[in-house]
């Protein structure tokens, strides 16, 4: 297990980095190399070039506004994890995180590698599409946004083009009167879930006035599906949009079971969220 | 095939510099073991599960498993071989494993060592279930796990700190 | 007398290396030398097809690549099959795989070609460019498949029956037939690996100076490995040394020999005349070592009011892989170690072993015992339900009792000799049990958890494992002229910490300081004959053996001491390493014996000095008397009439989550009894490695195989071996010490038995807290979910239930 040649480029400026993307077909990323190292070893994947952005500078940033999180292309899962101010802006990044691997996984991979590897299985690419967030890329080209919406276009596969650089995640803040939680079942601690499922809930006083609902490992792609108009029955409106499939740990009856046990104790969840965080900022 | 390209990387570990002349595939595990001589560092499975290979980063666990040596010029590097206190007496960590029997055939030891040395800087007072949640990424197949949490313990213990009391069963019994 | 280390808790002294990053794994040897190259295996992508051309052509062209062997490149004994290192008559039709494959694929992961590089990444790239013909065959996966026999694995072997064997004692059938009560299960166990955290690997080293081959290899037998690549490598014993470093644990999977590896890494280093090096990836370990486990059964029993056993018929089906290297040792356990603790009066069991397109099976820990286990508790526990009757009450009812030992079974066990257990006691074990996981008071537990929604179970399970098998183990005592006794034994370590176990041995047989002695295990330079390790075995026999063996020096030592100090031996002990005449202060200290003992005695050290103020030896006779020769040494062999029978008894209380399906290990508890412990803190380090062992094979561990042979989770990310999270937080453990008649310390062997009842004991308290019963194993959340949904009146209802 040990991964075929490639070319190595770790350049010192951003200009360098994204010339070498632009230059090289089959020229890939490195950033925390989580998964993608495993890829090489296993000879899944065999790029022809490594462009290793660790030596760029300003891309390990954690910053929060009262807009939101935006988390760097360098900062680690640990990184965002341990910052209070990113919890206390948008929540569900920590209660997500915490499921990330192990921490050892997570002191070295990104979270916008993360992303970008768009894998329906990992818990950061649904709640980017959750809460409605983006992704900054760069390229020769110039810099764009890519809505979450827009970035997941099948199994591991995202929108960017292939000379083009995350380099910024952008998770929006929790508005006032909303609420997340986040729960999910995985064979052993740490492991990839079975299924994970995670809510925003805003509320507008006693009335939700809407309710979404994200999943892991339901899907090829990382879904989300609209509750607001089902909250008696979260799960079927789920389970109506979704698909499960059966792998080797669980079939897909089971799988949509656990969606059913889940989702409603996640609504549930995520509006308690809600109501508390209301009833702090104005207590009666 | 024409021959692939070789770097040059220094590499800072455990207080010394290694000048390696590698490719750039070169995994970062292979490198300390192979080209530094460095075998302490054991590798189990090479997809980053198992935690046998796993080190210091500028101070933080990392799956040595899932670095290019290359990847690591900038970056100062612990071994389980830089753990032992500088008069060659075991680390805090390392004399728990061996006062609990946290160890049978060793092989995944080192990064439990590691793991456990950088645990143990954060939270030098760790609860029960605080010390098995700061192993819970390495995987071992003699111990059961059951005695390497007691060693997380008895090494916060000997650090000074407080909830390792369930160890003084074990010193006692082997008076 | 100094202290007896002999059943205390004493610190290992392996962990030293281990703990600095010190150890020597096989991986770990040679690094510095520049000329070490590396080896990478090309193996079968199939599961089952014909090869009709590999072309190698594009392979020496790869920089860096210095050789590569298929098949048509070996010759002599090395172009034959691979030894069936085990014959068995019932072993009709044993098959055994070649070096490299010749003709015929039968697994994924087969070994087809091989490739000697300046370093492992170039022997891979040189790998992936070679190319192979294949003309795809259908593969026989699974125990079903081959029974339907509708393909075949071997041409020659029309319905995939490797083997057919029967034992009989009384006639169970008609024993059945003529019961007040009956009851037939239908049982399932899957395939698991041993996978321990260091793979296989092989380093050879060919000497032109000495003409001597060096091998080093992970393995848990290094005679075996030497006898087989002088054999197949057409060598000399007397030129081949196979040292066994540390290795990372075996659990069973290294005492199969020889691996393709073991011979072909050999094989290049005498052939490029450089050392070869082969270390096996986790990929490789999970498709082309062993596996073992998966086994089908059908039972029948006839019982009386009582719940006690009149008649038991078992037929089951072994699934052995595409290969047979290791014989029918797994099925002929299961066959008799089902058994357990119990005595039913007629016994028949009949079992095929089938060929399978998948890996080759050899024993893992346990080996064939926790099938057998699960058969027979799940029984115990149809029975106790069948009856409505306490499921302990129905296993105590068909106890063998503490004064029936020596046990006949009336059967042949996997030594060829009779299964006689030598000595135990059940009931005591089960009411120590009972006590340890609160057997009695669990209804109240029970119904405490239901009052909260929540859902637990309890079930027990009680197992005899033989160990210490034989024939044989050797050692070597030698007390050097410094007083420093070094011992050798031919078995081999993987991390029992027998370094420790048998030094407390040898300081307490001896009277030497524990820290004085060193043990060296799996040399054979220091010890030609021995067999290995496995089946609960070292501490028995290679224990045993040291122990004759330190008193055999002990008595030279004292034969020299008398006549040194001019006193009868009768009067003399040895304490701390210092003959002394009792009760008085006139000593020798052992290296000055030493010293004495050869005539030869140049004054190079203290102890020589010292030696020359006494005269030893009779001036009229030669130096070295007839029957005597030089040097304070010591050495014997232990061959004991049969196996030692340890025994045990586990109970678990699980919580079953009604809305997840997921199982949770809320007590476990273990009553043990391997005779007398030699060190308690080891023995119990080994029952916890084997409890979390067992939790993985019995929640999490498979081999998830689809129809065409794929083996779908080679990896750890798939393959689940449990993490500290998914054993349970304490494993509550009372020992039992009932002692073995059969060697001169009483003990028997405790390598493998946590991990014996672990299916069996997971099964039962599952059912329990389910109310349905369970039949295979493993189980996940999936498929108990799966079951709870069969199980439930209508379907509707279930999902309703299982939703709300």
């Amino acid at each position: 297990m040990k991964p075929a040649p490639f070319a190595y480029l770790r350049p010192t400026t951003l200009e360098e980095a994204l010339a070498a993307l632009a230059g090289e077909q089959g020229a890939k990323v490195l950033a925390g190399g989580q998964s993608l190292v495993p890829l090489l070893s296993m000879r899944l994947a065999a790029p022809s070039m490594l462009v290793d952005v660790n030596g760029l500078p300003d891309l390990d940033h954690v910053h929060c506004d009262p807009s939101g999180v935006r988390i760097g292309a360098l900062a680690r899962h640990a990184h965002v994890l341990g910052s209070v101010e990113a919890a206390e802006v948008q929540p569900l990044l920590a209660l997500a995180l915490s499921h990330v691997a192990h921490p050892t996984i997570r002191n070295r991979g990104t979270t916008v590698g993360s992303i970008v590897h768009a894998d329906a299985a990992a818990e950061m690419p649904m709640v980017l599409r959750l809460l409605e967030g983006s992704v900054d890329v760069m390229s020769v080209r110039g810099r764009r946004t890519i809505p979450a919406a827009e970035l997941f276009a099948g199994p591991l596969e995202s929108t960017l083009a292939h000379d083009e650089l995350a380099v910024e995640a952008f998770f929006p803040a929790l508005p006032a009167g909303a609420g997340v939680a986040f729960q999910e079942i995985a064979r052993r601690h740490g492991d990839y879930a079975l299924v994970g499922v995670a809510a925003l809930v805003e509320t507008d006083g006693d009335e939700v006035t809407r309710a979404r609902v994200g999943f892991v490992s339901v899907s090829d792609v990382p879904v989300v599906v609209d509750v607001t108009h089902a909250l008696d029955a979260p799960a079927t409106a789920a389970l109506a949009e979704l698909d499960p499939a059966e792998d080797i740990h669980a079939t897909a009856a089971y799988r949509a079971h656990l969606v059913s046990v889940l989702t409603p104790r996640v609504v549930a969840a995520a509006t308690d969220h809600a109501r508390s965080r209301a009833r702090e900022v104005s207590p009666a | 095939m024409t021959s692939e390209k070789l770097h040059d990387v220094r590499l800072h570990v455990n207080g010394s510099v290694h000048e390696v002349r590698v490719p750039a595939r070169r995994l970062l595990s292979d490198a300390l073991r192979h080209d530094c001589g460095l075998t302490g560092t054991h590798v189990g499975c090479e997809h980053g599960v198992c935690g046998a290979c796993t080190i210091l980063v500028d101070g933080a666990p990392v799956r040595s498993c899932l670095m290019f040596a290359v990847s690591a010029v900038d970056a100062e590097i612990t071994t389980v071989e830089g753990l032992t206190e500088a008069d060659g007496s075991l680390s805090p960590v390392q004399q728990a494993f061996s006062d609990c029997h946290g160890l049978q055939c060793g092989f995944c030891t080192p990064g439990f060592l590691t793991t456990i040395t950088a645990g143990l800087r954060d939270n030098p007072d760790p609860s029960e279930d605080e010390a098995r949640e700061m192993i819970a990424g390495n995987l071992c197949r003699c111990t059961g796990y059951q005695n390497i949490v007691k060693s997380v313990l008895r090494a916060s213990q000997i650090q000074g700190g407080t909830k390792g009391e369930m160890q003084g069963e074990i010193q006692e019994e082997r008076g | 007398m100094t202290t007896k280390l002999f059943g205390t808790k004493v610190p290992r002294v392996e962990d030293q290396r281990f703990l600095r990053g010190q150890g020597r794994y096989v991986d770990d040897l040679l690094t510095d030398d520049p000329r070490l190259l590396h080896s990478a295996v090309l193996r079968s992508p199939h599961a089952h097809a014909r090869i009709l051309d590999i072309d190698v052509s594009d392979v020496l062209d790869v920089e860096g690549v210095l050789a590569v062997w298929t098949w048509e490149d070996l010759t002599g004994p090395m172009a034959e099959p691979l030894p069936l290192l085990i014959p068995h008559p019932t072993l009709t039709h044993g098959r055994t795989q070649y070096a490299l494959a010749k003709d015929e694929v039968n697994y994924v992961g087969e070994a087809i070609a091989f490739v000697v590089a300046v370093d492992r990444y170039v022997a891979e790239d040189a790998v992936s460019r070679i190319r192979v013909d294949y003309e795809h065959l259908e593969p026989v996966v699974g125990i079903a498949a081959a029974r339907a026999a509708t393909r075949t694995v071997h041409d020659d072997v029309p319905d995939n029956v490797g083997a057919r064997m029967e034992q009989e004692n009384g006639d169970a059938r008609a024993a059945i037939a003529a019961a007040p009560h009956t009851l037939t299960l239908e049982l399932d166990v899957e395939r698991s690996a041993c996978t321990p955290m260091e793979g296989r690997g092989t380093v050879a080293r060919w000497d032109p100076d000495t003409s001597r081959l060096t091998v080093w290899s992970s393995t848990q037998t290094s005679t075996g490995v030497r006898g087989c690549v002088a054999a197949k490598l057409g060598l000399d014993l007397a030129k081949v040394d196979v040292i066994t470093p540390d290795v990372g644990g075996g659990f069973g999977v290294k005492i199969n020999h020889p691996w393709p590896e073991e011979l072909l890494v050999p094989l290049a280093a005498m052939t490029l005349g450089r050392p070869v090096k082969f270390t096996e990836d986790r990929r490789e370990h999970f498709i082309s070592s062993a596996h073992e486990r998966a086994q089908q059964h059908h039972v029948e029993v006839g019982f009386d009011d009582d719940g006690r056993l009149l008649g038991l018929d078992v037929e089951f089906w072994h699934d052995h892989g595409a290969y047979t290297p290791y014989g029918l040792i797994v099925p002929i356990i299961t066959s008799t170690q089902l058994l357990g603790p119990y005595k039913p009066q007629n016994y028949r069991v009949v079992f095929e072993s089938l060929y399978t397109n998948t890996v080759i099976v050899t024993p893992y820990r346990g080996a064939g015992r926790p099938q057998g286990c699960f058969v027979m508790e799940r029984t115990m526990d149809a029975i106790a339900a069948y009856l409505g009757k306490d499921r302990t009450e129905v296993r105590s009812t068909n106890f063998i009792q503490p004064d029936e030992f020596p046990f006949e079974h009336g059967l042949v066990f996997q030594d060829g000799r009779e299964l006689t257990y030598d000595s135990g006691d059940y009931p005591a074990s089960l009411v120590k049990l009972k006590e340890l996981v609160g057997w009695d008071e669990f209804e109240d537990f029970r119904a405490e958890m239901a009052a909260q929604g929540r859902r637990v179970g309890i079930g027990l399970a009680c197992y005899v494992e033989g160990t210490g098998v034989g024939p044989y183990e050797g050692a070597h005592v030698h007390i050097e002229t410094s007083g420093r006794v070094k011992v050798a034994t031919g078995l081999t370590t993987q991390g029992q910490g027998h370094q420790t176990a048998f030094a407390q041995i040898v300081a307490d047989t001896l009277g030497v300081r524990f820290e004085d002695v060193e043990i060296t295990t799996g040399d054979t330079r220091k010890m030609p004959y021995a067999v290995g390790t496995f089946a609960s075995r070292a501490a028995v026999m290679s224990g045993s053996a040291i122990h004759l063996a330190a008193l055999r020096a002990k008595e030279k030592a004292l034969r020299i001491a008398a006549e040194a100090l001019e006193a009868s031996e009768d009067d003399l002990e040895i304490a701390d390493g210092v003959v002394s005449v009792r009760g008085t202060d006139t000593s020798v200290d052992l290296g000055t014996v030493a010293v004495l003992s050869n005539p030869l005695r140049y004054a190079f050290d203290e102890a020589s000095k010292a030696a020359t103020q006494f005269s030893v030896g009779d001036p009229g006779k030669p130096p070295v008397a007839e029957d005597d020769e030089p040097g304070l040494e010591g050495k014997d062999f232990y061959s004991p009439e049969r196996s030692t029978f340890a025994s045990g008894m586990h109970a678990v209380i699980v919580e079953t989550d009604p809305d997840t399906a997921e199982i949770t290990i809320l007590k476990y508890a273990v009553v043990h009894d391997c005779g007398h412990l030699i060190n308690p803190m080891i023995v119990e380090g080994q029952i916890h490695g084997g409890v979390a062992q067992g939790v993985g094979g019995a929640l999490y561990e498979r081999m998830a195989y689809d129809e065409s042979g794929q083996l779908l989770n080679a990896s750890f990310m798939d393959f689940l071996m449990p993490y500290v999270t998914e054993v349970p937080t304490t494993i509550d453990i009372d020992h039992l010490e009932t002692p073995s008649p059969l060697n001169p310390l009483g003990i028997k062997g405790a390598g493998e038995a946590g991990v014996i009842p672990s299916a069996a004991v997971f099964a039962a308290a599952i059912e329990d807290a389910e109310g349905f019963p369970i039949a295979a194993m493993p189980i996940s959340p999936s498929e108990l979910f799966a079951l709870r949904l069969a199980h439930a009146d209508t379907p509707a209802e279930a999902i309703a239930e299982e939703t709300r």
